[in-house]
Parts: C-alpha cells; sequence; structure tokens
C-alpha cells in the first residue's frame, strides 16, 4: 500500500503526459474557445467615430445592440456584408461597428462601395478595444444586452442559419428598444 | 566564419555533454576515482563551449549579419544596440540557445563550488546535469538551430517585435531562465540521491543554497514580467492569469514549498522523500512551462511561433526527463529512512502545512492552467476559465498561509505551544484587527475582501514585526543592545524576517488594486479631466523621431487643488516597419499611490483618447517581491553555508537547530 502511494506521481505525470500528447494533435486548435466575458459586462472603451459620433459603451446601455468587429483587409468580413446589409434593413437592432486595425480611408472605401450597414462606427486602430473583448480575428460579433452585459459572440461570419436560429430568438428574449 | 564556429561549439557541448552524463556516474556506481573527477572538467568545458555559441549568435545580432536567417527574422540595422543584443533571446531559437546557457552556468558553477562534496555524490549529481544538457542540445540542434544560414543574404531584417523592444524585457528572461534552470541543480541531486539512497541533512545543506538561489532569480523575473505588463501594455493591468505566467508561477510555487521543507531535512532530519518529490516536481514544472509555452497546445498572448515536430520532442523530453525520474522516486523513495512523526504542533509541522497549502496553491493554478486542455481532449465544450477562476479559487488559499506565516516562525521545533505562540501575537492580532475594523468604518459600501486583504497584510507584517522584537528582546534590554543583536541574527533567520515582511507587503499592494480608479476619455488638446481628485489637462501633442519609430509624445498637465502635481508624457510609438504601434505609458509613482496616463487613438476632430488610473499602493506589489528576493539573499548569506559545511555529517547539527 505504502508503496503504490510513491507511484502515483509517476502516474499523474504518464496521464497529463496522455493528454498533452492528444493536445499535440495537429487539427488540435487551441484558439476556439468561446468568450470568457459572457453575461459580463462588456469591457470599457470609448473610440473615435468614423465620420460620426464617438461610440462608447455607456452610451450603447439601454436597448440591446450589436457590436460588429471588422475590417477593410478581411476578407470573411465581405461575406457576411450582405447579411448585415439585410439586418440593418430590417431594423432588429442597432448595429454598431467597430473597425479593426484598420486605415479610415479604406473602410471608407469600403462602406461607400458595398454599402455601410452600421448606426456608428468606431474606430479601434491599433486593435486595443478588440484585445479587451478577446476578440481572435475579425469577424466577430457581440450581442449586448440594455445593461451592456454580453449576451452572445459569434466567432466568424455571420450566416442566415445563425441568424435565424440563434440570434433572432436571442433578440426577442432581450425585447426590442 | 564565427556563426560557424559557434555552431561547431554546440556541437562539442553536445558530445561534451555525452560524456558528462555517462563517465562520472559509472564512474561512482564502480569507484572509479579518475572518471568521477571528469565530471567537474566537463562541466567546466561544457560552459566555455556554450558561451562561445552564445557569443557566436551575438556577434552575428550585433554585426547584423543577415545571410542568418535567425538574424533576419529577428534584428534590423535601424534597431538600437542594446536591442540588437537582447534580441538574441526575444526568439524561440535564441531562447533556448539561453536556456542551455543558463543551465550550462548552473553546471560549471556547481563544478567550482562543489569541491567539499563527497566525490561520489559530486559525480552523480554533475552527471544528471549533464543529461539534462544532453536533452536540450539535442533538442536546439535538432529543431531549433539558430546558426542556420541563408543565400543570398536578405538585404535587411524583419526586426523585432516593438513590444519587446523595451529595457525591462531585455532583462526578463535571463532572471526568469536563471530561477527556471536554477531548479535543474535541485532536481540534479534529488536524483542522485535516489541513485545513491541516501538522504541526509547534509543533503539538504547542499540543496538549500541551490533551491534558494534559484527562487530569488526565479522571483525577481516573475516580478519584472509583472511590472513590464504594467508599464507597456497600457492598460494598467499587471497579471493577467496568462498560461505563460501560470507556468513561471507554479515552480515558484512548489520552489517555495522545497525551500521551507529542506529547512526540516536540515533541522530535523525528517520529511525526507517529500523533500525529493518537491524537488523534481519545481523543476518538472519549468520543463512542462517550457512545453506549454513553445509547443502551441494552450493559446497565449506571448506564446512563441508554433511548431508541432518542436512540441513532439520537447513532449519525449519531459517523458523521459520526469517519467523517468519519477519512476525512480517510485522505486527508491520507499526505501529512505524517514525521521519518524513528529508533533502536528511544532515548527516542522507549520513548514508542512505550509507545504501541503503552497503544493495545493500550484495544483489549482496547474489545473486552471490546464483545465481547457483536459476538457478538450475528451470531447467536452471549449471554455476558458480565465481570472474568474483564479480569483475565486487561488486567492481564498492564500488566506490560511497567510494567517499561519505569521504563527509558524513562532513555534519551537519539536514540540510548539500554539497558546503560547498566539498569547506573544496578541499585539499583531490587536493591531490587524483594529486597522481592518478602522478600514471597514472608513471604506463602508466599498470591497470587504480587499479590506480583509489588506488586514492579513497588517497581521503577517506585524507577526514579523512580533517575532523580531522577540529574538532581538526588544524593550526587555536596552535599544542599543538590541539593536547589536538584530545585527548578529543569524542570517537565515533576518532572510525570513524579509521574505515574510516583502510577502506582506506584496498582499497590501495587490488588495489595494480594488480601490483603483480609472478614466477613459476623448480629450481635446486644451482639454481635461479629473480623477480621484488630480485635474488632467491635454497641452499638446507632438510629433517626435525615434531611432526606428516615430512618436505622438503628449504633454499631460496634472495638478491636485491648483497645485503642480507632474508633467507627464505618455507616448504611441509607430514601428513602420512592422506597422505596428506600442504605448509607452507615463507613470508618476510614490510610495502611494501610481498615476498612470496611456495615450491612445487620436480623434477625427483633433482630440485623443487618453487612459489614466489612480492606482493605490500598486509599487509595494513589486517592492515586496524585490524584499522576498532580498530576504532569500541574506539567508545565502548565513555563515553556515560558508563554514562548517564541508563535513557531510550523518546527524543534523543538534546545537544549530536549538539555536535557531
Amino acid at each position: 500500500m505504502r508503496r503504490t502511494l510513491y507511484l502515483l506521481p509517476v502516474v499523474l505525470f504518464l496521464a497529463l503526459a496522455g493528454y498533452f500528447a492528444v493536445a499535440l494533435r495537429p487539427d488540435h486548435d487551441p484558439r476556439e474557445l468561446p468568450s470568457a466575458l459572457i453575461d459580463k459586462e462588456a469591457p470599457q472603451f470609448a473610440l473615435a467615430g468614423l465620420n460620426g459620433p464617438m461610440v462608447a459603451r455607456d452610451a450603447l446601455k439601454g436597448g440591446p445592440v450589436m457590436i460588429n468587429f471588422f475590417a477593410s483587409w478581411c476578407v470573411p468580413c465581405r461575406i457576411e456584408h450582405p447579411l448585415l446589409m439585410r439586418l440593418a434593413e430590417q431594423n432588429h437592432v442597432p448595429l454598431y461597428g467597430i473597425d479593426y486595425k484598420d486605415e479610415p480611408q479604406d473602410a471608407q472605401r469600403l462602406l461607400a462601395r458595398f454599402g455601410d450597414p452600421y448606426k456608428a462606427i468606431g474606430m479601434d486602430r491599433d486593435g486595443r478595444v478588440g484585445l479587451d473583448f478577446g476578440v481572435y480575428g475579425v469577424p466577430e460579433t457581440y450581442v449586448l444586452d440594455k445593461t451592456g452585459h454580453i449576451r452572445k459572440r459569434f466567432v466568424g461570419p455571420l450566416t442566415a442559419q445563425q441568424v435565424d436560429n440563434e440570434l433572432l430568438p436571442l433578440l426577442k428574449e432581450l425585447g426590442r428598444p | 566564419m564565427i556563426t560557424e564556429f559557434g555552431h561547431m561549439a554546440l556541437i562539442l557541448a553536445l558530445c561534451v555533454a555525452l560524456v558528462q552524463s555517462t563517465v562520472p556516474l559509472l564512474g561512482a556506481s564502480r569507484g572509479y576515482a579518475g572518471w568521477m573527477a571528469v565530471g567537474r572538467n566537463t562541466a567546466l568545458v561544457q560552459f566555455v563551449l556554450v558561451a562561445i555559441a552564445m557569443l557566436a549568435l551575438m556577434h552575428a545580432y550585433v554585426t547584423s549579419d543577415f545571410s542568418v536567417i535567425n538574424v533576419i527574422e529577428n534584428s534590423h540595422t535601424d534597431k538600437p544596440l542594446l536591442y540588437k543584443i537582447t534580441g538574441v533571446w526575444g526568439n524561440h531559437e535564441g531562447s533556448m540557445l539561453l536556456w542551455i546557457f543558463m543551465l550550462s552556468v548552473c553546471g560549471a558553477a556547481l563544478a567550482l563550488f562543489s569541491g567539499n562534496l563527497p566525490p561520489d555524490l559530486r559525480a552523480r549529481v554533475l552527471s544528471v546535469q549533464g543529461m539534462i544538457a544532453v536533452g536540450f542540445l539535442v533538442f536546439i540542434l535538432l529543431t531549433s538551430n539558430p546558426f542556420l544560414r541563408t543565400w543570398p543574404p536578405a538585404a535587411n531584417g524583419h526586426g523585432l517585435n516593438p513590444v519587446l523592444q523595451d529595457p525591462g524585457l531585455a532583462f526578463h528572461p535571463p532572471f526568469l531562465y536563471l530561477g527556471y534552470v536554477g531548479f535543474s541543480v535541485s532536481f540534479s541531486f534529488a536524483v542522485a540521491a535516489l541513485i545513491e539512497g541516501r538522504v541526509d541533512a547534509a543533503w539538504a545543506r547542499w540543496v538549500r543554497p541551490w533551491a534558494l538561489a534559484s527562487w530569488c532569480f526565479l522571483t525577481v523575473g516573475i516580478a519584472m514580467g509583472s511590472w513590464w505588463a504594467y508599464y507597456t501594455l497600457g492598460w494598467g493591468g499587471w497579471w493577467f492569469w496568462d498560461p505563460v505566467e501560470n507556468a513561471s508561477f507554479m515552480p515558484w510555487l512548489v520552489g517555495t514549498a522545497l525551500i521551507h521543507s529542506s529547512i526540516v531535512v536540515e533541522k530535523r532530519d525528517t520529511l525526507k522523500s517529500w523533500t525529493i518529490l518537491l524537488a523534481i516536481v519545481t523543476f518538472s514544472l519549468s520543463l512542462v512551462g517550457t512545453f506549454l509555452v513553445r509547443s502551441g497546445v494552450l493559446s497565449s498572448v506571448h506564446a512563441f511561433a508554433v511548431d508541432p515536430w518542436r512540441g513532439s520532442f520537447i513532449l519525449l523530453l519531459l517523458i523521459v526527463a520526469i517519467g523517468g525520474s519519477l519512476t525512480l522516486y517510485a522505486m527508491r523513495a520507499p526505501a529512505l529512512k524517514g525521521g519518524g512523526l513528529f508533533a502536528p504542533v511544532s515548527r516542522e509541522g507549520a513548514l508542512l502545512l505550509n507545504n501541503i497549502l503552497l503544493t495545493a496553491c500550484a495544483a489549482t493554478v496547474f489545473l486552471g492552467t490546464l483545465y481547457p486542455l483536459f476538457l478538450d481532449a475528451v470531447g467536452g465544450a471549449k471554455v476558458s476559465v480565465g481570472p474568474p477562476f483564479f480569483d475565486r479559487t487561488f486567492v481564498p488559499m492564500m488566506i490560511p498561509v497567510l494567517i499561519a506565516m505569521a504563527v509558524g516562525p513562532m513555534l519551537a521545533w519539536k514540540r510548539g505551544d500554539l497558546l503560547g505562540a498566539l498569547q506573544r501575537l496578541w499585539v499583531a492580532f490587536a493591531v490587524a484587527a483594529g486597522f481592518t475594523l478602522v478600514m471597514l468604518y472608513v471604506t463602508y459600501g466599498g470591497p470587504v475582501l480587499a479590506v480583509l486583504g489588506l488586514g492579513l497584510a497588517v497581521w503577517t507584517a506585524m507577526g514579523v514585526a512580533v517575532e523580531l522584537a522577540e529574538r532581538v528582546r526588544l524593550f526587555r534590554i536596552p535599544a542599543a543592545e538590541s539593536f547589536r543583536r538584530a545585527i548578529h541574527l543569524p542570517r537565515s533567520a533576518l532572510g525570513m524576517t524579509f521574505a515574510h515582511l516583502g510577502m506582506a507587503i506584496s498582499v497590501a499592494g495587490i488588495s489595494a488594486t480594488a480601490w483603483e480608479t480609472e478614466h477613459l476619455a476623448i480629450v481635446p488638446i486644451g482639454g481635461g479631466f479629473t480623477l480621484s481628485g488630480y485635474d488632467f489637462h491635454l497641452d499638446k501633442v507632438e510629433n517626435l523621431q525615434g531611432p526606428n519609430y516615430i512618436a505622438n509624445d503628449a504633454t499631460v498637465v496634472v495638478r491636485r487643488g491648483g497645485q503642480l502635481v507632474e508633467v507627464m508624457h505618455p507616448e504611441r510609438r509607430y514601428f513602420a516597419l512592422q506597422d505596428q504601434t506600442t504605448s509607452v505609458t507615463a507613470i508618476r509613482s510614490n510610495p502611494f499611490a501610481d498615476l498612470y496616463v496611456a495615450l491612445g487613438e487620436p480623434a477625427a476632430d483633433g482630440g485623443w483618447t487618453i487612459r489614466a488610473y489612480w492606482k493605490p499602493l500598486i509599487s509595494w506589489i513589486w517592492g515586496g517581491a524585490i524584499i522576498m528576493a532580498f530576504g532569500g539573499v541574506v539567508s545565502l548569506s548565513d555563515r553556515r553555508w560558508r563554514v562548517g559545511a564541508a563535513a557531510r555529517r550523518r546527524q543534523p547539527m543538534a546545537q544549530t537547530a536549538a539555536a535557531e
């Protein structure tokens, strides 16, 4: 009995090594994690607006809002863009954009060409706000409730399916402004 | 040419390490004195060879030799000289070379300062040290060679990540690695003791200075890393429970347990197999940390370039080194003669409690760090636990550590008197309780836990003071006589006083973060805002030209009640080469609070985003860590490491034990 106790460290270590081996498999993506901020208050931010007023967290409280991180250099954002335009037309919820690590004139050009679905756009040129939100890459979309708490995070381009099955029911639950 | 010298030196170092890892070990088991003596020379030669390799790589960086791939990827001619040198370890290959260099420094120091060790133990320790070197030299030569060339040479390099171009970060890795790698010596001692099947007080007396020195370096290294994060990342945080930070914190926790438990082995000749296990685990955690940082199995803000093949190789190294040593432990440790049971209420009992709590803390951090990995492997949902987990688990576990910290040193060896110790601590308790109640009243409605944290810090500090006062018989004998006694206290006792005091100071600093205030706004030139009674006024933002960047330098004038406090200059630096912006925060520090201003984005209408914080007692966090490390250094200067340690005694020195 006493001897087996001394075996415990090596057994525990071998189990750990097994986990490490699994984690090293090539298809493993350590970045695939949901936001740790779900149901937490959104990080404090105040960004200079792109041809408009500044976008700040505290100003967004009062009704559910969506925040979409995008950039002109991001290809998946173009894929998502028409869907955002449709959402904006249907006027479900105010959609705010955060232009992530981008140049204002590039963003202007993008919006002039494809249309502007956003109520206002904050310029996050050095990506600090993205970092605070834990953005892994653009696009990412967050749904905030009226108290400014993050309720949902979509990583990657939104799909029509996600909008119908997850986004719209959530917005309904949160209540329109 | 010089680069090839470096490469050759590294290959030769591997050959020497192979000799070092086998010949002295065989010599020790067969009793050949000549073979055993090989260990010393090979360790010294290996140090010289690795130093040549290190210097060769530095030469390539300083002369901007753009035919070396590693230099192309991480350097640039415009980079200031300091960062050309420190850029050597700002990347995976170079930092591995630094790791091996530190290992060879430890090996050489061991060879030089082990002259009075029994020859067989010395040979075995150096052999084990050689084995670790073999593993890492093979790793660097096969998977991460920094000396590879390319042809034709590049016109210029890609430059070093601007975030790393900072004096704080320049010296953070050497300290951290010296700490990590220093624990390899206690690991080698543990494995050698298991091979010999013998652990006694003299063994502990040998291990302790090495563990203590490594612990000091690790403490300073972690503090530097945290301070760097605080002043460069620009959002005022100082600890993020990031996997890489945890990787350095876990060996620190277990190493702290090790330096305490080795006292018990030395003074009471018991707790031996536990101490051996701690020595193995401390270094193992350093290795696991290296693996986590470099294999990409966990995502982190600090992660190096990810390469699965490197990860597999380090995993193999882990299995050989940790699996091997723990298997040896399972085979040999049961045979180690324990010193028998001891009373729970005694100095050794208190040290055991400290050990249990610290290892439990380390286990918590370990679980929190690796939980996403475990859950992912069994196909569960992907979660990241993040700071909320650590705040709820780790922080409460530190409370008993702090409570016990004041009581433990008051207990006598063998049989302590808990009631008596508590009675002698009544002053500490009264002051801490009084302080807590007053603070609760003053900050009514504020953070209660933070007040309790401050109260605990006061309790610990007062406990240290009471213990010191007793030692020097303060107020019982004339003050001058007390002072004379204080100076002539054993250095190990003084070291403990400093280390525990440092801990109390850090805890106070950490608790006080609950009262920090933050202000974030877009401020027009000439505008301002008020934060915690300070008026901030943005005078102007100028453009400055740095050596390899362009900076926006803001002039922020801070006044309090109309009186000028400080003119602060936060900067945003734009590095054109990497198209990256870094922030240089302006911090006005005094012992009571920091004012912290970071310059953010310019707004379209000419204003600037400014983030300002008022952070009470924040500098105590690092100040406390430095005092802790200083305590370690004081303890290292204790005369028993210098005098009388030569003889490997079978019996613990009863007189010393009684005197302390």
